[in-house]
């Protein structure tokens, strides 16, 4: 029942705002979906811990800690963003940036994306699994075009075409997977996670290997790992900033989350530790492009952005590492990576807006223009370079031991990555923040609940994880092994 | 060769329909007018259609009966009708160039099926289906569509690229397994689908943008 619902609010509300989505008021309906979307997933997430994994509909969906624990937070993220975006995009309005159809458009999206995320994360089906993730490229490609600038259409060309030769890729990957599994399941079963799963030791080895390669590429390609990240900068920069937000906190997510299933099952089937080295490799390369990368941006979207490709690639790592413990690191880095970057996209927008203009330089004293937006966007950094006591801190700190202990020769490079990172971004937010005001106030005041609800939940994260918390990340990790 | 029994009427038809498939991802890799390159696109889909029609009546699987018809109704008719249509109000019927000169691409091309065989060697040993031959090329018309979708510089032909990509998927998808379960066959129709809606949406804005379907423009977003 709480499944249905979660599946059901943000499908009828992307109808029910493509048909009001230019009205006054539809920033608010949007949020009430999204409400109502988070609402069904914490009372899912309620059944999920007190009764253990479910399968519905006859085993089409499959829910157990793992995805349950993505699905609360795209459907937090979700309703952070959406209460983000109402003043956001009734700037973007009054500057005549969108037009009411426009609106109606990106309202309509953005509840059909959150729909297709929460739909490739709970179906036990791959085949669906991909078709969801393709679908997610398809509403995603529309947001990133909404201004149909020079710019925006470029990078959604880029989106498309990039994604969509990676997510070919995936295809063929999980028609490997159907070909390996067919001779030991049924048709219909062939397909099924938690079939797969359960015969995955019989599973042959010579196909499941090319399969995982095809499967790693193609939704890597989602993920952003390097060298497949080239969409993403783009992406991010030319996007409506509430999209921007979504695309870092929850897509990539969702993309890293359909690798993880895909390795679980390949580390059964192959019985060596192919899908763990090209995990870790391609996590590793992704850390060490994108910090280099990050001194030589702009415009601080773009900046933003290449930072989720060093995150993404730091959880890739842990998860390529595998074990109790560096999965627990990744998933916590997830949701910390998850909500501060949301955050900070937020508090980016903001400034944005303030002063006109996405480049770095143009962007200047932060902190006496609105210091609600300043501190937001400081502590944002501070707590996303993974400064104590923020969580990012306590995850890094946590992959890092462990890679000290399975992995040394990863942790200089790592370690020096994350450093180079470091003074890149910090340097450059730093004038920003501080530094003399150029630009004057906005008539609509900053939404920053969202901004210092998420900071807030990190630096919680990093303090103390509540036992709850903490247990179901315990499981969540078992299950990727 | 002596060694093997001679092989049913079908599955020789069959195996005729995949070196056909082959040939018409050469052709449209040498192909420079966009109205040929959709002409070709159809001609696939029909061999397409044609091939899993004929696995559906060999080997009785229901199902495939239906994917045949999904492939005739949206690669036959629908998208060539839509790419038609398209390139008929953007008014483009001009030559493509090519980034590589056609001779280098068949070069290429050749070597990318050579590779194709290599790969799919191992896995069609293992196919129980009667098919297993005939994988090589699915995997060889995937990469010669990515080719031509780095080759080619213009909008139009990069989509087409893409749109037999899939359909070497498929092809894929038929020879090694059967066929895709119904509704992951729907989801993916679905998707190619809107996708192709969105793209035609997405060249009246490119072309209002910048006058031309060159997506030479669309090089502006590079690091510095």
């Amino acid at each position: 029942m709480e499944f249905l619902l979660v599946l059901a609010f943000p499908l009828v509300g992307s109808l029910v705002l493509a048909l009001f989505g230019h009205r006054r008021g539809a920033a608010e309906i949007n949020s009430a979906f999204s409400l109502l979307t988070l609402l069904a997933a914490a009372a899912l997430t309620l059944t999920i811990v007190a009764s253990g994994p479910q399968l519905l509909f006859s085993e089409q969906i499959f829910v157990d800690p793992l995805n349950v624990f993505l699905v609360a937070l795209t459907a937090f993220v979700g309703f952070t963003t959406s209460l983000f975006s109402r003043p956001y995009m009734h700037v973007e309005h009054d500057h005549g940036k969108l037009s009411a159809n426009r609106l109606r458009l990106y309202h309509s999206m953005f509840q059909l994306f959150t729909f297709t995320m929460l739909l490739a994360l709970t179906t036990n089906n791959m085949g669906i699994l991909w078709v969801a993730m393709e679908a997610a490229t398809l509403t995603t490609v529309l947001l990133v075009s909404l201004y149909r600038t020079a710019a925006s259409l470029e990078a959604a060309w880029k989106y498309f075409i990039l994604c969509g030769v990676g997510i070919a890729q995936a295809l063929f990957g999980t028609i490997l997977l159907y070909f390996a599994a067919e001779k030991l399941l049924s048709p219909d079963n062939a397909l099924l996670w938690t079939h797969l799963d359960a015969v995955k030791g019989s599973l042959e080895p010579a196909v499941m290997s090319l399969a995982f390669v095809f499967l790693l590429v193609g939704y890597g390609t989602k993920v952003g790992l390097v060298p497949l990240h080239n969409w993403l900068p783009d992406a991010h920069a030319e996007g409506p900033t509430p999209v921007s937000a979504v695309l870092s906190g929850l897509l990539l997510n969702v993309a890293l989350y359909a690798v993880v299933r895909c390795k679980v099952l390949a580390d059964g089937a192959l019985h060596s530790n192919l899908a763990a080295i090209l995990m870790m490799g391609f996590g590793l390369l992704s850390v060490v492009v994108a910090a280099f990368f990050l001194s030589r941006q702009r415009d601080i979207k773009r900046l933003f952005a290449y930072s989720s490709i060093e995150h993404m690639g730091i959880i890739t790592f842990a998860f390529g590492m595998g074990g109790p413990l560096a999965s627990f690191g990744g998933l916590l880095h997830m949701t910390v990576h998850s909500l501060t970057k949301s955050a900070i996209f937020f508090a980016v927008g903001h400034a944005t807006q303030k002063c006109g203009s996405q480049l770095i330089e143009r962007i200047k004293g932060l902190i006496q223009l609105s210091p609600m937006v300043g501190w937001g966007l400081m502590l944002g950094t501070l707590a996303i370079l993974g400064m104590p006591p923020f969580g990012v801190f306590t995850s890094e700190f946590l992959i890092l031991t462990t890679a000290m202990r399975l992995q040394p020769w990863a942790t200089p490079i790592l370690l020096l990555s994350l450093g180079v990172a470091f003074a890149a971004i910090l340097g450059k937010v730093q004038p920003m923040v501080f530094g003399e005001p150029t630009a004057q106030r906005l008539p609509h005041r900053p939404a920053m609940v969202p901004v210092f609800m998420h900071l807030g939940l990190v630096l919680m994260l990093g303090l103390w994880i509540p036992p709850y918390l903490a247990d179901w990340y315990r499981q969540a990790a078992k299950l990727i092994g | 060769m002596s060694g093997y029994p001679a092989l049913p009427v079908y599955a020789q038809t069959i195996n005729l329909l995949a070196a056909i498939l082959l040939l018409l991802s050469f052709a449209m890799l040498g192909q420079r007018r966009i109205i040929s390159l959709i002409n070709l696109f159809m001609a696939q889909g029909a061999v397409l259609f044609a091939s899993t029609a004929l696995v559906a009546a060999a080997t009785n699987q229901h199902h495939l009966y239906w994917s045949a018809l999904i492939t005739l109704v949206l690669k036959v008719f629908l998208l060539p009708w839509i790419l038609h249509r398209l390139i008929r109000r953007l008014n483009v019927k001009w030559d493509i160039e090519t980034l590589i000169n056609i001779p280098t691409t068949m070069m290429i091309g050749l070597m990318l099926v050579i590779f194709s065989f290599n790969l799919a060697l191992p896995i069609s040993a293992l196919a129980g289906t009667i098919l297993r031959s005939t994988l090589g090329i699915a995997m060889a018309v995937v990469m010669l569509s990515f080719l031509m979708m780095i080759t080619r510089s213009k909008a139009v032909p990069q989509v087409i690229g893409f749109l037999s990509m899939e359909n070497g998927l498929f092809f894929a998808a038929t020879s090694a397994t059967y066929g895709m379960p119904m509704v992951v066959e729907l989801g993916i129709a679905l998707d190619v689908l809107v996708g192709m809606v969105i793209l035609g949406v997405f060249f009246f804005q490119i072309r209002e943008q910048f006058d031309s379907l060159d997506i030479h423009h669309l090089e502006k977003l590079k690091e510095d």
